[in-house]
């Protein structure tokens, strides 16, 4: 897909019901895997696909995004020949807050228009999953389709907000949901569009004439007969990381090594901004079964089926069952934890005990102290 | 190009001889250290936190991954456009040119580029040592003594005193004599291969080296035995703290066991003083349901389905069901199949030890040594392997 595409992860109202988890970032950067962030699945999905020239749709709340992204390097993007943008809105922030995506797409025609490269694909950050997207352009060609939307055949979506589609034999879009109705289907839309882009620049200029703001709800949606509009089915893992619950299923699903070895693994790596941390120290008396364990941990205690981010330390005694810590929590001695999502720079004091449920984990903000 | 108080001089480019298999297709300092670094990451990582910005690095031996490691120097903050990260290897120059003949012949053939940046001091150490020290300490000792030459050294037991340079310490840290490695050593004060020089001192004595055809020019054996001789300041600086030559198998393996238990006598944690190494990337480390790990250092990527005590694994290994290893060292991408026994072993980057092999003993003092991507099978000859 060299030089043929250029990606665009568009962070534009996504769903956002992960509470506490994005009091002070926005959902693309949401720590997820023990080590990544949300969005990393996405552009990393781009890059092993050939798309070397990224935009990003900044929104709201988007420092800890500048600050993950960067220059771009962990995903090569930082290089002469290519590129990773951070698009803000462009002009009086307050009026584009409220507008939808189609406006911010508007704001930055000219980013557009001075990109050589034929196509777009649209993603959203949230999706999780490690996609070939070569493979979606060559079946958007194949099928001659001016649009090819990516779906997902599952029937359990862990919790995950989803618009569900309907497919023709063919393959066809037939039917849409404009947001998260109860139609009776279990094909999902992963929110990947590929599409020309002068067929976008088209699309933003008419709708936003009839008063539309929307790619999706209005531009697509309401082309479903004179667009030919297709679903391309992907096989792979799909975590929709959107809700507490979703964030918490998915995150113990990664647990089952089919699981994260597809992730983490294929087709493409999974990168993220690297930190120095030291390998994991394990003491005496440490006990851990099933869980995924980044570095800069040191445990003294017990970790059974949980999530641990770089730099977490498990006091002696304590034991995490079920739970996800994130970078840098602190656990102390004797304290049990069970169903819990600890966000960032936590700590829980030694003999507590606290308890969530599958369907309502606990979930602690970042730097609370228990 | 801007002047430079002062730079270092980083000797990359030992042969490691006395590692063995470990070494076949690599020189020293990059041998693995530590769970995700090499060797050479940790004075790299010390000229980062003394605010050294130019590192001339000498490389000789097998340097091909050395310099694809070392890349920019961007992992270590030497990416810079005024300094940085310069690699020296030998060079042809129009009159012929040579191998380096000794540590002070490499620092010999890299005048030019030393005198680029006028420094007054130049810092020389080695690649092949573990240990955190702030060089700008040391170059303060320097200037309050009025040193032209200034040796770190620690005091270590008489007996291992042999393996090194050993010197006598006169009144106010002044070196009285310096014996490099002596059969029966009287000081236990050695020298830990670091040394700063104030660079027109040192570079009359590395022209007068060069014209001595009887010279094997060393530091140790030729230029620091002149200067005493004529009777320059050479000064001491104790260093306090873990320094461990890592130059052997035995030594390789008790540095990696330094970095145990609950008070490890080096502690690669904590946010001061860190080390850093070129980046992995790698998922987080998954422990199955019935493994369990203990008193050991574990790194992203590894896979860990056995039993795993008083070990290090590094970046990408993984640890079979029903397999057991104890007070081993296993290299990047080391495969260890299901029931394996392990007793002090180092297992080479990308080797693979098939499964029910088993290696060492718990009541050898040996310890077991698997070349870099070398496959171990299952065979009664190969259970116990010597130390090459």
């Amino acid at each position: 897909m060299i030089n043929k595409a250029m990606g665009v992860v568009n962070l534009i109202h996504e769903t956002d019901e992960l509470e506490g988890l994005t009091s002070y970032r926005c959902p693309a950067t949401v720590p997820f895997g023990a080590r990544y962030r949300l969005i990393d699945f996405t552009l990393s999905s781009m890059v092993n696909s050939g798309i070397h020239k990224v935009a990003v749709f900044a929104h709201t709340k988007y420092r800890s995004l500048m600050d993950h992204l960067g220059s771009g390097r962990p995903w090569d993007l930082h290089t002469r020949q290519s590129g990773l943008f951070i698009l803000p809105p462009a002009s009086d922030s307050i009026q584009e807050l409220s507008r939808g995506d189609l406006f911010h797409f508007y704001q930055h025609r000219d980013y557009f228009q001075r990109c050589k490269l034929e196509y777009v694909v649209v993603t959203r950050s949230q999706m999780v999953c490690n996609i070939d997207l070569d493979a979606v352009l060559d079946y958007h060609e194949q099928m001659n389709a001016d649009v090819t939307v990516v779906c997902k055949q599952q029937a359990d979506m862990l919790g995950g907000k989803t618009r569900k589609v309907e497919l023709a034999s063919d393959g066809r879009v037939v039917q849409m949901q404009d947001h998260f109705g109860n139609m009776d289907s279990s094909l999902h839309s992963m929110e990947i569009y590929v599409m020309k882009k002068d067929l976008l620049m088209d699309l933003v200029q008419t709708s936003l004439a009839q008063g539309q703001d929307h790619l999706v709800r209005h531009a697509i949606l309401s082309r479903l007969d004179s667009l030919r509009i297709y679903g391309y089915l992907y096989e792979g893992f799909l975590g929709v990381v959107n809700t507490v619950e979703s964030y918490y299923r998915t995150s113990m699903e990664l647990l089952r090594p089919e699981v994260w070895r597809e992730l983490f693994f294929q087709p493409g790596s999974v990168y993220t901004k690297t930190k120095d941390e030291p390998p994991t120290r394990y003491l005496e008396g440490a006990m851990t079964g099933n869980s995924l364990i980044a570095n800069g941990c040191r445990i003294e205690g017990t970790v059974i089926n949980s999530v641990l981010f770089r730099g977490v330390h498990v006091g002696k005694g304590a034991v995490i069952r079920n739970s996800i810590v994130m970078q840098n929590g602190t656990i102390g001695a004797g304290t049990r934890l069970d169903r819990v999502i600890l966000d960032k720079e936590s700590s829980v004091e030694a003999d507590r005990d606290i308890r969530g449920a599958e369907s309502m984990p606990f979930v602690s903000g970042k730097r609370k102290t228990i | 190009m801007g002047h430079k108080e002062m730079i270092a001089m980083l000797l990359a480019g030992g042969e490691g001889k006395r590692l063995g298999v470990l070494t076949k297709d690599l020189a020293k300092p990059a041998v693995h250290f530590g769970g995700k670094y090499r060797i050479i990451d940790f004075t790299l990582s010390n000229c980062m936190h003394s605010g050294i910005d130019t590192v001339g690095v000498l490389t000789q031996y097998q340097p091909l991954e050395l310099n694809r490691y070392l890349g920019i120097g961007s992992p270590w903050g030497l990416d810079r456009s005024d300094g940085g990260m310069a690699v020296l290897p030998p060079y042809v120059k129009s009159k012929g040119g040579d191998w380096y003949k000794g540590t002070a012949n490499a620092i010999y053939q890299n005048m030019g580029f030393i005198d680029r940046y006028e420094p007054e001091y130049v810092l020389v150490i080695s690649g092949d040592h573990i240990y955190k020290m702030d060089y700008e300490k040391m170059l303060e000792h320097h200037k309050e003594l009025g040193a032209d030459v200034t040796i770190a050294g620690l005091e270590v037991e008489l007996k291992e005193a042999s393996r090194f340079g050993t010197m006598h310490i006169g009144e106010n840290c002044r070196v009285t004599d310096f014996e490099e490695k002596p059969k029966h050593p009287v000081s236990n004060v050695v020298s830990m291969g670091v040394y700063i020089f104030s660079w027109k001192v040192l570079q009359k004595y590395l022209i007068l080296d060069e014209g001595d055809r009887k010279s094997s020019h060393d530091f140790g054996k030729d230029i620091i035995p002149r200067m005493l001789e004529d009777d320059i300041r050479l000064h001491m600086y104790p260093f306090k703290g873990y320094w461990k030559d890592v130059g052997t198998i035995d030594s390789l393996w008790e540095a990696h066991m330094d970095l145990l238990g609950a008070e490890p006598q080096l502690d690669l944690g904590g946010d001061e003083w860190r080390i850093y190494s070129a980046r992995h990337n790698r998922p987080a480390h998954y422990v199955s349901p019935e493994a369990s790990i203990s008193d050991s250092l574990v790194t992203e990527g590894c896979v860990v389905e056995g039993v795993v005590e008083r070990s290090v694994l590094f970046h990408g290994v993984e640890v079979g069901a029903g397999s057991f290893i104890r007070e081993s060292v296993i290299m990047p991408g080391a495969i260890i199949g299901e029931g394996v026994k392990l007793y002090r072993a180092i297992v080479g980057e990308g080797a693979v030890i098939e499964p029910g092999v088993v290696m060492g003993s718990p009541d050898s003092p040996d310890i077991a040594v698997v070349g870099s991507d070398e496959k171990i099978s299952r065979s009664p000859k190969l259970q116990e392997v010597e130390q090459p």
